[in-house]
Parts: structure tokens; sequence; C-alpha cells
């Protein structure tokens, strides 16, 4: 319990050296530089690594559904953001939880 | 659009067992979410501490060049130092998103403090999200935890396939989606950082090459 306050503070100072130091770096450094295309698109990987692992090897709750649920669910999101509304998110999202609600009734 | 990211995450910390407390902080002292979920994909995964904490803090990368795009846009002598210091841990891509749209038209005075009030409502609204998705899972019946959980993947979807003008941003997704699963087979402890390297490696070598 108390290890995870910890584990929580190490990961927000982690975060934190990608801000604090903008402040005094501001002058000198060159977003537009190689390194940091590189680690931009590590850092995009990461999120999208660990978000379709979530799909398509589901581990705790998804993993009570199918891989033709969460496909359906995904693609209820997909039509809603693209066709119902025009890239509304919140709307899309929430149209892939309603359908793999029905689904599973 | 924060809110179907929160809700998410919400019951996502709920359905991983991790107490409301953590969860709500997490959105304060993270505050960007693909490090939260990291966070708690990968406390529920058993990795070891150093592989969670290099993979948080990489996902947020993008934050270093954003800050020192915006920073000289807020700089002002009337205001003390340690006030940008605070800024600095209020970014976040939607706070940041709204400042370059609005900075243009508003006077250097003003700039940090319309930043302080934007982003700290944004952050209560994250927060409240979050405790509100948490609350949704635990309390209503498992179906509904289980739809709440699936917005995550769902809101990261849309993200990804919405992101397909923005070249390096869908080739890092779709190598990092690709990889990520591959990793987990390899080894599910240090699936995360190890897909984000390899994908990312990849995403910037084919955006280098074409």
């Amino acid at each position: 319990m108390s290890e995870l306050w910890v584990l929580l503070a190490l990961c927000g100072l982690a975060t934190y050296l990608w801000r604090g130091p903008g402040v005094l770096l501001s002058a000198g450094i060159d977003p537009r530089s190689e390194a940091f295309a590189w680690i931009s698109c590590v850092a995009y990987a990461i999120i999208a690594g660990v978000v379709s692992r979530m799909l398509v090897m589901p581990t705790g709750a998804l993993a009570e559904t199918s891989a033709l649920e969460r496909a359906l669910g995904s693609a209820a999101a997909l039509g809603a953001y693209f066709w119902l509304t025009r890239r509304n998110l919140l709307v899309g999202v929430a149209a892939g939880a309603a359908a793999l609600w029905l689904l599973k009734l | 659009m924060l809110v179907a990211g929160f809700l998410g995450f919400g019951a996502l910390a709920a359905a991983q067992d991790i107490p409301l407390g953590i969860a709500v902080a997490s959105t304060v002292v993270i505050w960007a979410l693909p490090g939260q979920i990291v966070f708690v994909e990968m406390h529920a995964l058993g990795a070891p501490l150093a592989a969670l904490v290099i993979a948080v803090m990489v996902s947020s990368a993008r934050f270093l060049p954003m800050t020192v795009m915006l920073m000289p846009e807020m700089r002002d002598e009337r205001h003390r130092a340690w006030k940008y210091y605070l800024a600095a841990q209020l970014l976040s891509l939607s706070g940041w998103t709204m400042a370059v749209v609005r900075f243009p038209q508003m006077a250097r005075a003003q700039r940090l403090s319309w930043w302080y009030g934007f982003t700290l409502v944004l952050m209560v609204v994250s927060a409240l999200s979050t405790a509100l998705g948490y609350l949704g899972a635990d309390r209503l019946p498992p179906l509904a935890r289980l739809a709440l959980v699936f917005m995550v993947p769902m809101y990261y979807l849309l993200i990804l396939t919405g992101a397909v003008q923005n070249r390096s941003a869908a080739l890092g997704l779709a190598c990092g989606a690709i990889a990520g699963p591959l990793a987990y087979l390899a080894s599910p402890e240090w699936s995360v950082p190890l897909a984000g390297l390899a994908g990312g490696s990849a995403a910037y070598l084919i955006l280098k090459r074409t």
C-alpha cells in the first residue's frame, strides 16, 4: 500500500524531469532535433503497445470478453467517431463501450 | 475529450485493484494519461520497479519540447521563477494546445495567470473523472465495469486512427501497436519498454527513409 505511494512519487518525479528542465533550458535546446524525433516515436510506441496488448491479449477485466466482442466494440467506436459524428472522441468512446455492454447482455 | 480518457483510466485502476487515492493522486502527480495507464498496467503485470519507472518516464518525453516551446511565451519579469516550475507541472497536451491557440491574442503579462486558471480546471475535471470512473467500476454491476474499462483502448484506438495526418504520431502509434503484443509474448514484465524501444525505433527509421 505505502510502497505504491512511493512508486507513484517516483513516477511523478520521472515525468517532471521532462517538464521542469524545460523552464531553464528554454533557450538552449532544439525541439526539432533528431534525438527528440526518436524519443517521441518511442513515447507513442509505448502507449500504443500497452493499449493494443489490452485489445489483442487482455489480462484482468477485459479477459472476460471474446476477441469477436472486442472487435465489434472497436468497430462501433470507429463507426461512431468517423461517420456518425465529426470525430467526437467522447461519443466514439462511449459507443464502443455501449456496444460491448450490449454484446454481453 | 479528456473526460472519456480519465473515466476509463479510473475504471481500469479499480479493475486492477489500485486504491482510489492512488488513482486520483496519479492524475495530479503524473498528469499524463499514457504514463498513468503504463503505471497501472505494468504494476498489474508485476513489472520490475526500474522497468516501470523508465517506461512511465519515456512515455511522457513529448513534454520536454512542449515546455521548451511554451515557457518563453509566458516569460515576464513580474513573475517569480518558482511560478514557472509549478506551471510546468500543469503542462498537458490539452493545455498546451489551447495555449498555442490563445497566446497570440493575449498580453504577455496575462498569459501565466490564464495558464494557471485553464490548466487547473483541466486537472480538477480530470481528477473528478478519474474518481467517477473508479467508483462506477467499483459500485456498478460487473458488466458496467467491463464497458468502462473498455473505454481506455477505445480512446487510444480513436486517437491513433484520428492522427493519420501527423506522420510521426501515426507511425509511432502503429509500430507500437504491433510491437506491444509481440513483446508481451517474449517477456510480460519487460514488454512495455521493449515494445516502445523496438516499435519507436522502427517508426523513426521508417520516417527517416521516406
